[in-house]
C-alpha cells in the first residue's frame, strides 16, 4: 500500500471524527437550554403540554448527549494517535486549554445528566431544574474551552517559540494567557458556533413537532413544540448573518488567504464582484462557467466598493484547496437564507393562525428543513478549518509537522473501521430519531410526582 | 506575579511538578479502573442474567453513573497529553490498534443504554449484545495495552502472549467489581446470583493476579531487580501479602449469608482495596519511567508554567467535583431500579 499518504489518510480520519461527533454536540448545545425553558414555561404557566414537550425532547437529548459522549473520547485520543507533533509542538498551550475543559465542564455535564434524566422521582423540582440548568451550562462551558483551543490555532498570539523539545526542537511557550484564552477569532467562532447549536436545535425541535403533526399527533404539545422551533429561529437568524459577517471581517485581517479562497478571488483587487457560483480552477488560477455580481465581494467584506480584497496568488503554495472553502461557504450562507424565509414567513403565519392548525404546506417546509441546521453548521466548519490549510496551526506548524509515525495501512484500515460504525449509528440514530415521534402520542403521559399536583389543579 | 515567577524558577519546585502531576495521573487511573471498572463489569456479566427484568435492573443500576465514570478515563488520558505530551504521542501512536478497538468498544457500550432503551423490540436484542460485547473487548483491550505497555511497547510472541493474560486478568477484576456493585445495589434472585458471579470471578481474578506477578520480573530484568533485591524485598512484602489476606477474607466472606444484608458492601470494597493495591504494584514497578525504559516522568513534562497553572485549576476544581459526584451518588443510594425519565 505503498501509495497511501499518511498524512491524507490521518487528516480524513480526522474530519470523520469530528464531523461525527459534532454533529450531537450541535444539538445538545442548545437543545439543554430549550429543555430548561420548557421546565419553566411549564413552571409558570402549569399548561401539563410544556412537561409532555419537557419529556419527549429529553429523550433526544439523552439519545444524541450519549453519542456525544462516545464520539467525544474518540476524539480525546485522536491527538495522540495521529497528531502527535501537535502536543509535541504546542502542547504548552493546548495542554491547560483541553484540561481545563475536563475539570469545568465535562465531570459537570457528565454529573448532573444522571440527576437529570433520572432523578424526576428521586429529588425536588427546584434540584431537578438545577440540575437541567448545570447540564445546559456544561455543554456551554465545554463549548467555550474547545473553542478557544480551536480559535488559537487560527489565530495564535501569546506565545514565543523556544527550541526547548527533542534535538532543539521549537515548542511554543504560553507568555501571556489572558491573550491567549480571549484570542482574536475567539468571540466570533465562539458567538456564531453557539447560535448555529441554537437553529440547529430550533429546526430540529420544529421538524419532529412538524413530522408528528403529519402523523396527525395535532396535541398541543406539539403546537407548543413547532411555535417554539420557529419563534427560537426567527429570533436567532438575523443575529447569526450579522455574527457571520463580523466573522468574515475577523478573518479578512488574520487570515486573509482563507477570505480569497471563500470568494474564489485570484488577483488582488478592489471592486471585487461577488462570485455566485463557479468552478474555481486550481491550475489555470481562474474561475471557470462563473456567474459575478460586481463590486459586492469588496462591499461585503471591507464595507466599500472600492475596499481591496486579497488575492489567491499573493499567497501561491500556501493557500487552501479554493473549491471545497468556496462551495461550504456558499452551502452555509445558502442554508442561511432559507432559515431567515422560512423562520420568519412561518412565525407569521403561527401567530395569525395561533388559534386553528398551520397550513400544510408550512409544516411539510418545516419537516423539509428539518436538518438545515447541521448542513449549515458543518459547511461552516469545513469553511473554517479547510481553510486554515496547510497549516495546522496559523503560520506555526504545518499539517504535514504533525504526522504521527503510523504506517498508511493501519490508519486506512482503522478509518474504514470508524467509518463503518459511524454508517451504521447514524442510520439507527435518525431511525430512532423519527420512531420515538411516531411513539409520542401512544406514550402515555408521564403522571407527575406530588411536587407537581397543585400546579397541574391550578392550570 | 512576581512571587509566583520566582517560585516557578526554584529548582525544587520545577522536580516536584511532573512528580506531582505523575501521582494526579496516577489517581485520576485508579479512579477510572474502579468507577469504570463495575460498570463495564456489569456489561460483562449481562448475557448471564437471563430474564428481561434483570437485564432492565443491571442497566438501571449504572445508567445515571457510566458517563461521569468514563469522563475519568478522559481525564487521565488528558492529564497524560498535558503533563507528558511526548509520552503520550509515543503511547499511543504504539498502542494504535488497541486504542481503535478500545474506542469501538466503548462507543458500542456507551449508546447502547440509550438505544436499548427506545429501540423497537426486535432490535433490543442486538443492543443487548452491543452492551456485553462493548463492555467485553473494552476490558481486554484496557488490558492488552497495559500488558504491553509494562514491557515497554515491545511488539513480539512473548509480549504478545504476556499481554493477552493480563487482558483477560483484567476482564475478570471487572466481571468481579461489578458482580460486588449488583450485591449491593440489588436483592432478591439477583443478588443471589451476582454473589454466584463474584465467586466465580474471584477465582478467575486471583489465577490471573498471580499469572502476572510471576510472569511481569520473568519478562523485564529491570522489574525483576526492583522487586528482589535486599532490603526492598522486605518492605514490599506488604504488598503481596495484604492482597493474599483480602482475597481469602473475599472467599470467605462471599459464602457467608451476611453478603445479602449487613455486609452488602464489604464485597465492593475489598475489591477496591486490592485494585488500589495492585496499582501500588505497578507504580512501584515504573517508577520513574512514564514510558518504561524510554521516557522518565521529567523528560516527558511539559513547560513549568504550563504545570503550574493546571495544578492550580486542579486544586480549585477538584473538591468541588469530589463534592457533587458524592452528593449524586447519594442521590441515588439504595436499590437499583430500571431505568425511566420519569
Ligand atoms: C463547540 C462544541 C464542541 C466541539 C468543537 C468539540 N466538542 Fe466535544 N463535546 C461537546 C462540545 C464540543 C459537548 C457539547 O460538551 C459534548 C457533546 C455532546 C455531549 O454530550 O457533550 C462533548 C463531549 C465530548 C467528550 C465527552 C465528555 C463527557 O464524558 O461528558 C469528549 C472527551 C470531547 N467532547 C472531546 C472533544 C475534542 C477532543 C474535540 C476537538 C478536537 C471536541 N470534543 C470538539
Ligand atoms: C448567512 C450568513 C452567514 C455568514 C455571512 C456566515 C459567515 C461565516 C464565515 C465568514 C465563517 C468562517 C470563519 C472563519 O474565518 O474561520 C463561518 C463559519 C461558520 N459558520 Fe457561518 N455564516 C452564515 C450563516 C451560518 C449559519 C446559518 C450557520 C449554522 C446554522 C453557520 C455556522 C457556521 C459554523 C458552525 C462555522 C464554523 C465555526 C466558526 O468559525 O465560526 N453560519 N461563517
Ligand atoms: C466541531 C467542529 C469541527 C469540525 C466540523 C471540524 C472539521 C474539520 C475538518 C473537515 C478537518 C479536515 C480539514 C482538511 O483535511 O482539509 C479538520 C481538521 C482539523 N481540525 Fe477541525 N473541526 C472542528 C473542530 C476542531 C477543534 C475544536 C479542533 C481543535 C481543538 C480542531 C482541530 C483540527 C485538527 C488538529 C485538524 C487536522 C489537521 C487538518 O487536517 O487540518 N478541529 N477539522
Amino acid at each position: 500500500m505503498e501509495s497511501l499518504d499518511p498524512v491524507l489518510l490521518a487528516r480524513l480520519q480526522f474530519a470523520a471524527n469530528i464531523t461525527f461527533h459534532f454533529i450531537f454536540p450541535a444539538l445538545t448545545i442548545a437543545l439543554g437550554w430549550v429543555l430548561l425553558f420548557f421546565k419553566l414555561a411549564y413552571a409558570r404557566t402549569g399548561n401539563l403540554a410544556w412537561m409532555e414537550n419537557y419529556f419527549f425532547y429529553t429523550k433526544i437529548f439523552a439519545l444524541s448527549f450519549a453519542l456525544g459522549v462516545v464520539s467525544g473520547i474518540t476524539m480525546s485520543f485522536q491527538f495522540g494517535t495521529n497528531w502527535p507533533g501537535f502536543m509535541e509542538r504546542v502542547g504548552n498551550i493546548a495542554g491547560p486549554l483541553l484540561a481545563y475543559e475536563v475539570l469545568t465542564a465535562f465531570f459537570l455535564e457528565a454529573t448532573f445528566l444522571g440527576v437529570m434524566l433520572f432523578g424526576f422521582r428521586k429529588v425536588s423540582d427546584k434540584l431537578h431544574t438545577t440540575a437541567t440548568l448545570l447540564v445546559a451550562l456544561g455543554t456551554t462551558l465545554s463549548a467555550f474551552w474547545i473553542l478557544v483551543l480551536n480559535s488559537w490555532m487560527h489565530t495564535p498570539v501569546g506565545f514565543e517559540m523556544l527550541p526547548t523539545g527533542p534535538g532543539g526542537m521549537l515548542q511554543a511557550h504560553p507568555t501571556d494567557w489572558l491573550a491567549i484564552v480571549f484570542n482574536p477569532s475567539l468571540p466570533y467562532r465562539l458567538g456564531h458556533t453557539l447560535v448555529a447549536s441554537g437553529l440547529t436545535a430550533a429546526f430540529v425541535v420544529a421538524g419532529l413537532a412538524a413530522y408528528r403533526w403529519l402523523r396527525h399527533d395535532r396535541t398541543i404539545a406539539v403546537k407548543l413544540a413547532m411555535q417554539t422551533g420557529v419563534g427560537l429561529a426567527a429570533i436567532l437568524i438575523p443575529l447569526q448573518i450579522w455574527l457571520g459577517h463580523a466573522h468574515g471581517v475577523n478573518t479578512l485581517e488574520h487570515q486573509p488567504a482563507k477570505i480569497a479562497a471563500m470568494e474564489a478571488n485570484w488577483e488582488t483587487r478592489s471592486h471585487a464582484p461577488l462570485v455566485l457560483v463557479a468552478h474555481p480552477n486550481q491550475t489555470t488560477r481562474s474561475n471557470d462557467y462563473a456567474l459575478e455580481i460586481p463590486a459586492l465581494a469588496s462591499w461585503f467584506v471591507t464595507g466599500s466598493v472600492d475596499g481591496v480584497v486579497p488575492g489567491l496568488n499573493d499567497y501561491i503554495g500556501n493557500h487552501p484547496p479554493v473549491a471545497p472553502v468556496f462551495w461550504g461557504f456558499r452551502i452555509m450562507v445558502g442554508m442561511g437564507l432559507m432559515m431567515l424565509a422560512v423562520s420568519w414567513v412561518g412565525a407569521y403565519v403561527l401567530w395569525r393562525q395561533r388559534n386553528g392548525q398551520p397550513p400544510r404546506w408550512l409544516v411539510y417546509t418545516l419537516l423539509g428543513m428539518f436538518g438545515s441546521g447541521w448542513i449549515a453548521t458543518l459547511s461552516g466548519w469545513y469553511v473554517t478549518e479547510i481553510g486554515r490549510q496547510p497549516w495546522l496551526v496559523s503560520g506555526v506548524l504545518r499539517v504535514a509537522d504533525a504526522v504521527g509515525p503510523v504506517p498508511a495501512d493501519t490508519i486506512a484500515l482503522t478509518l474504514a473501521g470508524y467509518l463503518t460504525t459511524y454508517g451504521l449509528l447514524l442510520v439507527a440514530y435518525f431511525t430512532t430519531l423519527f420512531y420515538l415521534a411516531r411513539q409520542a402520542r401512544t406514550a402515555k403521559t408521564p403522571s407527575l410526582p406530588s411536587w407537581s399536583y397543585h400546579k397541574t389543579n391550578k392550570g | 506575579m512576581e512571587f509566583f515567577t520566582l517560585w516557578l524558577a526554584n529548582p525544587t519546585v520545577v522536580a516536584a511538578l511532573p512528580l506531582v502531576f505523575a501521582v494526579l495521573m496516577g489517581i485520576a487511573i485508579v479512579t477510572y479502573v474502579v468507577l469504570d471498572g463495575y460498570d463495564l463489569g456489569v456489561g460483562i456479566l449481562f448475557p448471564l442474567a437471563t430474564h428481561k427484568d434483570d437485564k432492565d435492573l443491571m442497566m438501571g443500576s449504572i445508567g445515571p453513573f457510566w458517563d461521569a465514570n468514563e469522563t475519568w478515563l478522559v481525564l487521565a488520558v488528558g492529564l497524560l497529553l498535558v503533563a507528558f505530551p511526548l509520552a503520550h504521542g509515543l503511547i499511543l501512536t504504539a498502542l494504535y490498534l488497541p486504542v481503535f478497538f478500545m474506542l469501538i468498544g466503548l462507543i458500542f457500550r456507551g449508546v447502547a443504554f440509550e438505544f436499548r432503551a427506545k429501540a423497537k423490540e426486535p432490535h433490543q436484542q442486538f443492543w443487548n449484545w452491543a452492551f456485553f460485547g462493548g463492555s467485553l473487548l473494552t476490558a481486554l483491550m484496557q488490558g492488552y495495552m497495559l500488558g504491553i505497555y509494562i514491557l515497554g511497547l515491545q511488539h513480539g510472541a512473548v509480549a504478545t502472549l504476556f499481554a493477552l493474560v493480563i487482558s483477560l486478568c483484567l476482564a475478570a477484576g471487572y466481571a468481579l467489581i461489578g458482580a460486588c456493585w449488583l450485591i449491593m445495589k440489588t436483592e432478591g434472585a439477583l443478588q443471589k446470583k451476582a454473589v454466584h458471579w463474584a465467586r466465580e470471578a474471584l477465582s478467575y481474578t486471583a489465577l490471573g493476579m498471580v499469572a502476572v506477578s510471576l510472569m511481569s520480573p520473568l519478562a523485564s530484568a529491570r522489574i525483576w531487580n526492583k522487586w528482589f533485591s535486599l532490603p526492598e524485598v522486605f518492605w514490599l512484602a506488604p504488598l503481596p501479602l495484604l492482597s493474599a489476606a483480602l482475597f481469602a477474607y473475599l472467599w470467605w466472606l462471599l459464602r457467608q449469608p451476611q453478603v445479602f444484608k449487613a455486609a452488602v458492601w464489604q464485597p465492593f470494597a475489598c475489591v477496591v482495596a486490592l485494585m488500589l493495591l495492585g496499582f501500588l504494584g505497578l507504580a512501584y514497578s515504573f517508577f520513574p519511567y512514564v514510558v518504561p525504559e524510554k521516557l522518565t516522568i521529567w523528560q516527558a513534562a511539559s513547560a513549568t508554567g504550563s504545570l503550574a497553572l493546571m495544578l492550580v485549576g486542579a486544586l480549585l476544581v477538584l473538591p468541588v467535583m469530589f463534592g457533587y459526584t458524592f452528593f449524586v451518588y447519594k442521590i441515588f443510594h439504595g436499590k437499583a431500579t430500571g431505568l425511566s425519565y420519569h
